[in-house]
């Protein structure tokens, strides 16, 4: 897509130093096990037209970094050191000033654009606000030219009918076009600088890969500065002209783009990056030619599967699973990808009888999940494990992990206590966890342990299936590739079959020896995982993969020019 | 609450305790709130376990050795808080009022507890049609003024006779009709959150009885906000139990001492400007109520994290936190 | 009493806007639907409040048993109808009421529904009253206790809530009775009005029962004073307990909305604290206060019973005391189902003005 041309404010007037500068920032909360330092020592500076990256995992406080940058940090935080925006420093100056600052000299984009869009106000309504917040040459702005700007910034941002849909209420919109919203918000008085904390996160990848075109185009068309906040290697090297790393409050490495992932200098860099998974590399069906485990059972037959979820009040039912064929064998590992809303999840769910069938058939180890009852249904459960995509969420906080683990040999064995705590113990350090962490409470654990614990627990019977949902989405990058590498010992030494579910394409591909593309409910596409990727048929797939940026830029660029025409940018 | 934020209740056993884990997380105000709670509703136990020994007549006590009270006699050496019309020592009718008012709390809080509880998880948990009945009837008694069910309920259960044990349970009852519908919403809509949370999932993934997924993963964590509701019940039932007594619905003056019915007496008193017939019983209710609220609001506020105030950094440790 | 703080996922109304409102389905739907809702819980009040007046025995035996000599007193109850089976009983109930006819009261034979008439609009007058000062004092305090959250204000405001929660309307009523009519002298102590206005008032063409309506229409402004005057403290009294649950009640979801990414996001914009509380955080908070300000309506009218009896004033709660006391439960169960029918209307009107704040029902 492209940004209309329309007439910007003269620029040439801005000095040409950096249009943010942060000097020895250090930034302290108070929290209930006493004062947390968020931020140690970060200096770093941002030129005009350049989109600076800063990267790190969970706690590397890259996210305090960029609400400092726009004062927006809580009462509990204490900072010092220097944060200069075209001669402000946003540190030390006065809240009416601070208010003046934002909007006019920087503005933000929020993770979730949901979230970050009131309710109960039209669009433009929320537009205008900051508008009229600042005065233009002395003067409050009408609300009539206010209105007025604010359909300009959604035509900027690529909102069709934007003079219409500028009185639509956020709930109007979908997700990619509400992070259109924000962003036009953001740019509503031409900022110099635009700080954009994880503006993809929350969104699929397809929509991803509009939002980092339309900021590209922002950049190259009005000479915006991007501040771009990610964990997301894919999304820097789609994006980022320089990178700062940070790790635990402090800027490890700061380097450009492709120098970084290039050479990286600094031992963490260089583990970060390597944990990334790469689409194409490391396949696990890497020059297979045949759908491998065909001569074992069939765990799971779905034959013309449709799953539909009851509307309210007679409204018609929502279908998230539509028509869906597949069959899963003895010692397979199926990946099933797709985005949000695809009924990946639902199938996962329907399998495990969390979910009931609607139409069609699932044959799950032989038992039929149509009509099924909880009753017939629970003798099979042993030979069912399944990973939930939180691991803080999926233990009860209640019980220790050791308790946790041993739930289904307490329901379906009577073993005696020291029996089962032997084979609890056992069970965690095949998770590679020690047996001691079984006395531990679920919140002592990191989020990597803790799916680990969660593999033990459904691997406690030996099934011969496993769903694993998402289990690695909601782990730092580092965690992720650590847990998968287990999660592929453990399944060849195990020898179950598992349904590997997650949005995430190379993730799937690293693992799955036979992979589905879900759309809208329906399997547009299944295949040898390899196949798949490399010569994606449906037209789907092909926008997935095309959107699906690679963490290196060198090679992003090429995708980029490639995928054009496909993506329709 | 997020699930991450009951971790925090984890610790030795006295740190678990409801009351005194918030009081080690509160700071500022909010601490100086839930102190000044906990001390008012300690007076009022005192009060109640030492009115015997405190008050210096009986509740129904008329007249002593040197003969009847005097009415509505202002304070005196005698009568530390004077007499009212009908000649009862006010100083002991207040003592003995916390009592009564304890006895009401224990049996109706008692028992709405116990059948809101098991409603509420029942109805939760497995939903359907009865889920779906209890909620339009819990609805319907709950969205009604709650006085007047008291009064109604006072009246069928007691037909106007009160014993002390009568009166005592008769208040209750209509209490507990009261409160049973608040327990039961919170725990039903409490039991169908975490019946979607992924930890009672997997429990039922590993093939758990619905029984055991009740009793070992819905119920322990859906009772967290317990705390919370007995105390600000407890105060709702001192104040329904006054309302009654005020209105005549409670319990005789020569069963047991009752701040509602007093201040009923008093009510023309203070036509006349005879002020400590009223206002000694209406302190009575209004200190034990405010204590009982001020310990319920800061559990509340300390249980809730957009809620929950922190100190500033750089300001001193006031305790060394767990790692 | 309804509780003074709305504990966590204890939200009221068996539907929520928010919970119905599927894209597509539109207001008008969710209106119908609601509206339907009104019925079961009427009809459970009404079957509830029979059945436990009838566990006490027949109306007529409870009312004038003692006092009459037992074959007269057999003879009255079959001639109401008394001695049939409850179900049918219940039955006819129910049909009269389809009708509108309550019945009449035993004590002193008047229709219910000529009662009800009467009394309702001198509660209805107390209602409004206290739901002005509850309104007037609630909502700016609640909104500067967000603003100035764990700060002195804040803390004075919370123990101020509490206090008007925890004072019980009798006491308080008692209170304000012994400083400004006993003590000081400048309010009266009881009543309604003054007897001369009663007359005057009664004397109207075509009054409305509300009293300081009437006297404005009337232009009779020594009656009005004499209304207001009298009015003033059991407003105070009920309004004030009201207060302390509406200031509480915008202080908490004021809070939680100005937590809120878009406050963040408004705020990055630079629009001022002050906008940000009153338009940005306040208009979203609305829809549950809104909601949560309908059950409120049943503690006012449970604190009516009281205020009333306080101050004498001669409503509804005022006789329902007395038709209790006479152990007239005709009239008792006429008095309980028109207030369990204003309770459901009300909470049926403030669903429907929480759906037309919120545009995610409108749409």
């Amino acid at each position: 897509m492209t940004v209309n041309l329309g007439t910007m404010s003269d620029k040439s007037g801005r000095a040409v130093g950096p249009v943010l500068d942060i000097d020895g920032l250090k930034v302290t909360f108070a929290t209930d096990s006493g004062d947390v330092e968020a931020v140690r020592d970060v200096s770093l500076d941002v030129k005009p037209g350049e989109v600076l990256a800063i990267v790190g995992e969970s706690g590397s406080g890259k996210t305090v970094t960029a609400k400092t940058i726009l004062g927006l940090l809580p009462e509990t935080a204490t900072q010092s050191g220097t944060v200069v925006i075209r001669g402000h420093d946003v540190v030390s100056v006065t809240p009416a000033a601070m208010r003046q600052i934002r909007g006019r000299d920087v503005a933000m984009v929020f993770q979730e654009p949901s979230t970050a869009l009131n309710p109960v106000f039209t669009v433009g309504w929320q537009i205008a606000e900051g508008i009229r917040a600042h005065s233009a040459h002395g003067h409050r702005v009408s609300a009539k030219e206010a209105r007025k700007r604010a359909v300009d910034a959604l035509r900027k941002v690529g909102i069709p009918d934007p003079e219409v849909r500028v009185n639509y209420y956020p709930h109007q919109f979908s997700g990619g076009q509400k992070q259109r919203v924000v962003i036009a918000a953001a740019l509503a008085l031409n900022p110099g600088l635009i700080v954009a904390d994880e503006p993809t996160t929350a969104l699929d990848v397809t929509v991803q890969a509009e939002i980092l075109q339309l900021l590209r185009d922002l950049r190259d068309q009005y000479g915006t500065s991007i501040v771009l906040i990610t964990h997301n290697m894919g999304v820097v090297a789609d994006l980022a002209d320089r990178v700062v790393v940070m790790y635990q409050g402090d800027v490890v490495e700061e380097a450009s783009a492709r120098t970084l992932f290039a050479e990286p200098r600094e031992d963490y860099t260089k583990r970060l990056l390597a944990a990334v998974p790469h689409l194409g590399r490391q396949s696990a069906s890497e020059g297979v030619t045949k759908r491998l485990h065909q001569d074992g059972k069939v765990l799971v037959e779905a034959k013309n599967l449709t799953i539909e979820y009851p509307g309210r009040l007679g409204r018609p039912g929502f279908r998230a699973v539509d028509d869906v064929n597949f069959t899963l064998s003895e010692r397979e590992v199926f990946g099933l990808v797709g985005e949000s809303g695809s009924g990946k999840t639902t199938i996962g769910r329907a399998i495990a009888g969390l979910n009931r069938v609607t139409g069609g058939s699932l044959k799950v180890l032989g038992y039929e999940m149509l009509n099924f009852k909880e009753r017939t249904f629970r003798p099979l459960r042993k030979d069912i494990g399944f990973v939930f995509q939180d691991p803080a969420a999926s233990f009860n906080p209640h019980l220790s992990i050791g308790e946790c683990v041993a739930e289904p040999i307490v329901i379906h064995e009577k073993a005696s206590p020291a029996e089962t705590r032997r084979r609890v113990g056992a069970l965690l350090e095949s998770v590679q966890l020690p047996s001691s962490f079984a006395a531990r409470f679920p919140h002592e654990l990191s989020g990597g342990q803790r799916q680990r614990a969660s593999l033990a627990r459904a691997l406690a019977l030996n099934p011969r299936l496993l769903i694993a949902d998402e289990p690695t989405s909601a782990l730092d990058v580092s965690v992720q590739a650590k847990v998968l590498e287990l999660f592929r010992d453990i399944q060849e030494e195990f020898g179950f079959a598992a349904l590997f579910i997650s949005h995430d394409l190379a993730v799937v591909d690293m693992l799955s020896h036979w992979v589905g593309v879900l759309y809208k409910g329906k399997l547009v596409e299944q295949g040898i995982g390899s196949h798949v990727m490399g010569a994606p048929q449906h037209d789907y797939t092909r926008r997935l993969i095309a959107s699906l940026p690679v963490p290196d830029p060198a090679e992003q660029a090429l995708r980029r020019a490639e995928h054009r025409a496909l993506l329709g940018t | 609450m997020s699930t991450s934020e009951l971790h925090a209740s984890r610790g030795p056993i006295l740190g678990r305790l409801p009351v005194v884990s918030h009081l080690r997380k509160s700071v500022g105000l909010q601490r100086g709130m839930l102190v000044a709670g906990v001390i008012l509703t300690g007076f009022f136990l005192l009060a109640t376990a030492l009115a015997p020994l405190l008050a210096p007549y009986g509740y129904s006590q008329l007249s002593d050795n040197s003969g009847s009270f005097p009415t509505q006699q202002a304070p005196s050496a005698k009568h530390l808080l004077g007499t009212t019309v009908g000649g009862y020592d006010v100083l002991s009718r207040v003592l003995w009022g916390s009592q009564t008012a304890v006895t009401v709390i224990v049996v109706s809080v008692a028992m709405s507890l116990f059948l809101g509880v098991a409603l509420g998880l029942l109805s939760g948990y497995f939903g359907g049609w009865l889920d779906r009945i209890m909620v339009v009837i819990a609805d319907a008694i709950y969205a009604f003024p709650s006085l007047l069910l008291a009064i109604v309920m006072s009246i069928v259960i007691s037909r106007g006779q009160s014993s002390f044990w009568g009166g005592i349970l008769a208040c209750s009852f209509a209490i507990t009709v009261v409160f049973v519908p608040q327990y039961f919403r919170v725990i039903r809509a409490e039991t169908i959150r975490l019946k979607a949370e992924p930890f009672v999932e997997s429990a039922k993934v590993v093939g758990a009885s619905s029984l055991r997924i009740m009793g070992r993963h819905i119920f322990t964590n859906a009772t967290r906000t317990l705390p919370l509701m007995f105390t600000l019940n407890a105060s709702e039932a001192i104040l329904t139990l006054a309302g009654l007594g005020f209105l005549g619905f409670g319990i005789e003056p020569s069963s047991a001492s009752e701040w509602g019915f007093d201040l009923n007496k008093a009510l023309s008193d203070a036509s006349s400007g005879i002020w400590w017939t009223g206002v000694f019983p209406g302190l009575a209710i209004v200190l034990t109520v405010l204590g009982l609220t001020l310990v319920g609001e800061s559990i509340n506020d300390l249980n809730d994290p957009r809620l929950r105030g922190r100190r500033r950094a750089g300001t001193k440790q006031l305790k060394a936190g767990k790692a | 009493m309804t509780s003074l703080i709305e504990v966590p996922e204890a939200k009221p109304g068996a539907v929520t806007p928010k919970s119905k409102a599927a894209p597509g389905g539109g207001l008008g739907r969710y209106l119908v639907v609601r509206f339907f809702l009104i019925i079961p819980t009427i009809f459970i009040l009404v079957t509830l409040v029979f059945f436990m007046m009838r566990v006490i025995g027949d109306p007529i035996t409870a009312a004038q048993g003692g006092r009459l000599p037992p074959d007269v007193l057999a003879q009255r109850i079959h001639d109401a109808g008394y001695d049939r089976p409850i179900l049918v009983q219940y039955a006819e109930y129910l049909g009269q009421l389809a009708t509108g006819n309550f019945g009449t009261t035993i004590t002193d034979r008047r229709p219910v529904v000529d009662m009800l008439a009467t009394f309702g609009t001198a509660t209805l007058e107390l209602s409004i009253n206290a739901l002005v000062v509850a309104l007037a004092v609630g909502i700016p305090l609640g909104l500067i206790a967000a603003q100035r959250r764990d700060k002195g204000q804040d803390a004075v405001l919370r123990c101020f809530a509490i206090l008007c929660y925890a004072t019980p309307v009798f006491f308080s009523g008692l209170l304000l009775k012994l400083v400004f009519s006993a003590w000081l002298g400048w309010l009266p102590v009881a009543g309604r009005t003054s007897t001369r206005t009663e007359l005057t008032m009664q004397g109207l063409a075509a009054p409305s029962g509300i009293y300081w309506l009437d006297a404005l229409r009337s232009g009779n402004m020594a009656a009005l004073g004499d209304i207001a005057a009298h009015a003033v403290l059991p407003a105070i009294a009920l309004g004030l307990l009201t207060a302390g649950v509406f200031l509480r009640l915008v202080r908490t979801n004021v809070i939680g909305t100005l937590g809120k990414d878009y406050i963040e996001a408004g705020r990055s914009r630079g629009v001022s604290e002050f906008r940000l509380l009153t338009r940005h955080a306040y208009k979203p908070a609305l829809i549950p206060i809104i909601t949560v300000m309908g059950l409120q309506i049943a503690l006012m009218l449970g604190g009516a019973v009281l205020t009333e009896t306080t101050f004498e004033w001669k409503g509804l709660g005022y006789q329902l005391v007395q038709y209790l006391n006479a152990r007239d439960f005709v009239a008792v169960q006429g008095i309980v189902v028109l207030l369990a029918v204003i309770v459901a209307v009300t909470n049926f009107v403030v669903d429907v003005v929480a759906a037309l704040i919120d545009p995610r029902v409108r749409y």
